[in-house]
């Protein structure tokens, strides 16, 4: 064994660094760290080295805490600083606070150096002051003052110290400062080039972060002008500024375009060494050539004589790209390539010239096929969007071959996901079949991170140009075999939405999904659409002996004990069907229901299910059966769901675009799955559990049953009451207020009065209502009902005792309900009100404000707990997270008190941000005690909030940020 | 048994810390050696942290970097000449200079984030660019964002910038700013960085300024530059 010596620090440390730099002082450390750097007197260099090798960390933290109380004893002292001293230890502050450790002190000697007249002082001052911003109001007065000066003394350096700290800083007070005064600057005739360009970029930050206080004026007019300037280091300046000034005041700047143009021109017909200074590896100035055609793409392309000269700017830039380059150096070739992409943007951001479109789309593909990886990910990335312009998509699909093999090649995962890009973008009619054949085997060897959204690529392409549905129904089936784990809900819904709405292609779908079954390993998925299909058509395929009705079942049953609860859910729902579909294996499939891993399930919905059908198909008779269990009605065509997720997966802009171009159907973006309106709430009818298809719902009403079966219904479940009326108008409103109160005014027209009044300790509640006559006259048959669906009775229970049926006028009668929360739950029961007034009869349904975070208690916790917890719920089911537009203004106050009527704890000092808000609390239920964390974190910029909820259960996760969402 | 300790730990001080003296332009003498990578020896993403400020450990919050982009671009009726105003905003989010060991040698910010944040950005940028190889493109995507980077000799330089932005304008804008570093430097190596961060300011300021490319001719800055030498 070698012993391995005394440990080395892990971490490199300073003083590690320190030592080599002191060991090299003589080139390379400063005039300010010298000091600094030097090893206590009387040691020799090495042992400097020594002490940073063998004490780390801490020894590093020691030497800077000594330094740092020298600083402020020299700070301190009686003796006034020289402005050398007060520069060097701002410095050394500087420095320090650079290499990671607090600072704070020292902003007051900063500010002092602004008024220093030596430059080397000043700009320490300013660069400390840009780098520790403090938005005390004190300094921020100093700071501007000193600013004010500078500004004023037309010393260009100083001037140009001060621009930067404006632009470095660009505060609000900054810019209430300046905003006028530097406008000003900016085009006096007597500005120093480059106190124009500091002054150009200054307000350019001043614009973007306080835009209401950088009012146009008759300033504008002459910073257009800019363009024509002699000194190009402006001219680079100034068409940044006038850009994104362009964006918001589009008709103020229309003259840019022009000068624009004129100015391009001139720069790309030089000679290469024309503009000397600004030619880069031969390339006359790129960057402002790049600038100037980004500045064009804020505008359509312009009137006839201007346009004429564009084009040809345009044309010879895509000619340099095909003369052989003047220089080897890769320099050359990307400085001239900027340009071209830029060029290319804009022909397909103006997208009226055919003739360069193709031409560009040419140049894109000889890209394809370079060396350089830079440029065959930017030409597959530029392709991309030429594939949706009518005019150059034909030339795009003339690359498809190398496109196609791309994927196949790259190896780097960035480029493949873009050749899968231009793949999904170029896809029409024509070679639908072949590039969906490619993208599918592409995924079985595909990253990870990019199988979701080829899946989803897939799934849409298959849809959009299917001509033959059975070829829709097989390419989703294997993507289902290939990537199984990457089909997300939407996919798969959507597949049997199709299947439904298209009846050529039923029999081909059962016999297909029957034929999938028979592996003997299939993915969850599978069996979900095999299950749905076969439920509905499993009759179509019956005919053959070799898929009987005993078959199909046993085939699904087999399946049955390897998937999770909602696959079970759905596989009893189809075995109801089959229960209606095929009578003669009606006996079989009651034996299942019978059984005990049946009818004696943990879980409440397979329980409840099973029961259900069994009963169901033992009392119902055929008819109602047939009635029930009839075939599912079409689908309402809207926007595929798939895309809505693609969008929000590839975030909006990227997509959009595309798709704006693509999109045969306009449709609003229908949402994901989510459940039918509350409509439910006013018949007994169970909620779907949040599925699409309404599969989780109870058998009487998979998707909602046509209004002529709901007799029936009535008939099969006659317990449930009779018709109560549908919600009050406005009674979601007022819902929604009391998630975060427990009193108040639940309803009141003119004849009836509603208050409550309750409190809630762990899982127990007790609520009073109070109910007010209004008017003169006595209410007869007055009788409250608390309806709950079957969900929520087992969730909640709620006892009460009914009231005496006359209401005297101008009364009040009060009603104690007992609550006790037994499981976490979602819905709020429905107070229905009865009663004659007059000779009328009335009716009244209101929601009952009985939330879940009713059941909220506090807890407090520091933050290293809260981390801990917030760490331990990171399972992806646990978090909810929303986000979205404020409806009351963004006050923090107001906030805080919100959270807190919420029922959880609000934890200070816990989120770093100080603007977010932290929450932690216990939800009570008699089952279960679910913790719950949450953090709101708002934009006030965006009027957004994003909303972040982590408990121990999914679906109280996603109740709670329900709930809370709507309170902000 | 021999036990070989571990490279690093054979070598002494002064060689561990040699590669800070590498000139960054050694890579562009020989165009044709390798670069030199890792070679098996990795740093923890958490030494990327310079100094004294712990957080806690493993788990901080994601602050929310708001989507104020990309903004959706407005709907373009095709063929017409009748296009929208492109929207976009395009401009540097921040610029950072790092070592391989995740050390920043440089950190400029053109839009507001806390400390946190910024520790958080400097972390997973660290973690994005130096997994990546030659064969890989200088572009990776970021959050909302892209990186655009280039490596020499230890240091990376990278700049961040909104997806839609020009990727090579930007590419050769660090490799304009390296050779300006270079000429200032005489022959730029990472310790000049670290002693003289505040010239390096200096030099951002002249070339980036607002999230924007101020000026970019070589010989203008080094004129500015050795005019403000002039007066310390």
């Amino acid at each position: 064994m070698v012993p391995v010596g005394r440990g080395m620090p892990f971490i490199p440390s300073v003083l590690a660094v320190v030592g080599a730099g002191a060991a090299r002082m003589s080139r390379d450390t400063p005039w300010c760290l010298e000091a600094f750097y030097l090893i206590p007197p009387g040691t020799h260099a090495n042992e400097g080295i020594q002490v940073g090798r063998g004490k780390s960390k801490e020894a590093e933290i020691k030497r800077i805490n000594k330094e740092l109380a020298n600083i402020r004893s020299k700070f301190k002292g009686d003796r006034a600083l020289d402005g050398y001293s007060k520069k060097k230890y701002v410095c050394k502050l500087l420095f320090i606070f650079l290499l990671g450790h607090d600072i704070d002190f020292g902003h007051m000697e900063a500010v002092n150096l602004l008024s220093s007249n030596r430059y080397t002082e000043k700009q320490i001052g300013y660069l400390f002051i840009s780098v520790l911003v403090n938005s005390n109001s004190e300094l921020i007065r100093l700071i501007n003052n000193a600013i004010k000066n500078d500004l004023a003394s037309r010393n260009p350096t100083f001037m140009g110290l001060a621009l930067h700290c404006i632009a470095n800083v660009g505060s609000r007070e900054m810019a209430e400062a300046f905003a006028g005064e530097i406008p000003r600057i900016l085009v006096a005739g007597d500005t120093m080039d480059s106190v124009k360009q500091s002054a150009a970029l200054c307000l350019l930050r001043l614009y973007r972060t306080s835009p209401d206080l950088v009012p146009m004026g008759d300033w504008t007019s002459r910073v257009v002008h800019l363009l024509n300037d002699q000194h190009l280091g402006v001219v680079t300046a100034a068409t940044s500024l006038i850009t994104t000034l362009a964006q918001k005041n589009p008709e103020e700047f229309k003259t840019s375009v022009s000068l624009a143009v004129s100015r391009l021109s001139r720069i790309v017909t030089s000679a290469s060494t024309d503009l000397q200074d600004y030619t880069y590896y031969f390339v006359p100035a790129p960057w402002l050539s790049v600038k100037l055609l980004r500045l064009l793409q804020c505008y359509p392309p312009p009137d006839p004589a201007v346009r004429g000269r564009l084009t040809e700017c345009l044309e010879a830039i895509l000619n340099k790209a095909q003369e052989p380059p003047k220089s080897k150096k890769v320099q050359h070739s990307n400085a001239k390539n900027a340009v071209l992409f830029e060029a290319i943007s804009l022909v397909i951001h103006h997208d009226s010239e055919p003739n360069l479109l193709v031409r560009a789309c040419n140049q894109l593909g000889q890209f394809l096929q370079h060396r350089e990886t830079n440029l065959r990910y930017l030409a597959l990335e530029s392709m991309c969007t030429l594939a949706s312009s009518e005019f150059s998509h034909e030339a795009v699909k003339t690359h498809i071959e190398t496109v196609i093999n791309a994927p196949q090649t790259e190896r780097d995962v960035s480029v493949r996901q873009r050749a899968v890009d231009l793949l999904y973008a170029m896809c029409d009619r024509s070679n639908a079949q072949q590039i969906v054949a490619e993208m599918l085997s592409y995924l079985e060897t595909a990253d990870y991170s990019i199988r979701e959204e080829i899946v989803l690529k897939v799934a849409i392409l298959a849809e959009k140009y299917a001509v033959d549905y059975t070829w829709y129904v097989d390419t989703i089936l294997n993507l289902i075999r290939i990537a199984g784990d990457y089909v997300s809900e939407e996919v798969w819904y959507r597949v049997i939405q199709i299947v439904i709405n298209r009846d050529d292609v039923q029999g081909y779908a059962a016999k297909t999904v029957f034929e999938a079954l028979q592996a003997s390993a299939c993915h969850e998925n599978l069996v979900k659409v095999g299950g749905y299909i076969l439920g509905e058509f499993g009759n179509l395929i019956a005919g053959d002996p070799r898929s009987s009705p005993l078959t199909q079942f046993h085939l699904l049953h087999s399946k049955f004990h390897l998937c999770s609860v909602p696959t079970r859910a759905l596989l009893l729902s189809t075995y109801i069907k089959f229960v209606n579909l095929f009578p003669e294996v009606k006996g079989t499939i009651q034996d299942v229901l019978r059984s005990d891993s049946q009818l004696k399930n943990a879980d409440v919905e397979l329980q409840q299910r099973a029961v259900e059908y069994l009963r169901l198909s033992t009392v119902a008779s055929t008819d109602i059966l047939a009635t029930v269990l009839e075939e599912m009605p079409p689908f309402p065509e809207r926007e595929s769901s798939i895309l809505a997720k693609l969008k929000k997966k590839k975030g909006p802009s990227t997509v959009t675009d595309l798709e704006e171009a693509k999109r045969e159907r306009s449709a609003d973006v229908n949402g994901g799955p989510e459940p039918a309106p509350a409509s439910t709430s006013a018949v007994s009818t169970p909620s779907p559990s949040a599925d699409l298809l309404g599969l989780g719902a109870a058998p009487p009403a998979p998707a909602g049953p046509p209004p002529s079966s709901g007799g029936l219904l009535v008939d099969v479940f006659s317990d449930s009451p009779s018709a109560a009326a549908p919600l009050a108008p406005g009674s979601e409103d007022n819902f929604a207020r009391f998630v975060c109160k427990n009193n108040g005014v639940l309803f009141e027209n003119q004849l009836l009065q509603i208050g409550l009044k309750s409190e809630f300790r762990q899982n127990l509640g007790r609520m009073f209502i109070f109910y007010g006559n209004k008017t003169s006259t006595q209410f007869l048959n007055f009788t409250p009902t608390l309806i709950c669906s079957d969900d929520l009775q087992a969730n909640l229970s709620l006892q009460t005792k009914p009231v005496d049926p006359a209401v005297d006028g101008g009364a009040q009668v009060q009603q104690a309900v007992n609550i006790e929360c037994v499981s976490d739950f979602t819905e709020a029961p429905v107070l229905n009100i009865q009663f004659r007034y007059g000779g009328t009869f009335q009716n009244v349904s209101v929601k009952l404000p009985i939330t879940l975070n009713k059941f909220f208690q506090p807890t407090e916790m520091a933050s290293q707990d809260f981390f801990q917890r917030w760490k331990q719920l990171s399972n992806p089911q646990q978090e909810v997270q929303s986000i979205f537009k404020a409806k009351h203004p963004m006050d923090t106050e107001v906030t805080k008190a919100k959270i807190i009527g919420f029922g959880s704890a609000l934890l200070e000092e816990v989120d770093p941000n100080p603007a977010n808000f932290v929450g932690a609390g216990i939800i009570h239920t008699r089952t279960a005690q679910i913790g719950c964390l949450l953090r709101l974190e708002p934009n006030l910029q965006a009027q957004m909030y994003r909303l972040t909820l982590r408990t121990s259960r999914e679906t109280v996760s996603q109740r709670l940020c329900e709930l809370l969402s709507e309170q902000f | 048994m021999h036990l070989e300790p571990e490279p690093w730990r054979r070598k002494s001080p002064v060689a561990r810390h040699a590669g800070k003296r590498d000139r960054l332009f050694s890579r562009v003498a020989s165009p044709t050696s390798e670069p030199i990578f890792f070679s098996g020896l990795q740093f923890p993403v958490g030494c990327a942290r310079e100094g004294g400020r712990v957080l806690l450990p493993e788990v901080r919050f994601y602050a929310w970097v708001p989507q104020q982009l990309p903004e959706p671009e407005p709907h373009r009726s095709r063929g017409t000449g009748a296009t929208g105003v492109r929207t976009g905003v395009a401009m540097i989010r921040f610029i950072l200079i790092q070592n391989r060991a995740g050390k920043t040698r440089l950190a400029k910010w053109y839009m507001q984030f806390d400390d946190d944040e910024k520790q958080k950005l400097i972390e997973e940028v660290h973690a994005v660019v130096t997994v990546r190889d030659a064969k890989h493109t200088n572009f990776v995507e970021f959050r909302n964002f892209k990186i655009i980077y280039r490596r020499y000799a230890g240091l990376y330089f990278c700049i961040c910038v909104d997806v839609n932005d020009n990727n090579l304008a930007y590419l050769e804008a660090i490799h304009n700013f390296v050779e300006v570093l270079n000429e200032y430097f005489h022959n730029v190596c990472e310790l000049d960085l670290v002693f003289n961060f505040y010239k390096v300011y200096t030099v951002v300021d002249e070339m980036f300024l607002a999230g924007e490319i101020r000026e970019t001719s070589q010989t203008k800055v080094l004129k500015q530059l050795l005019m403000l030498q002039s007066l310390e």
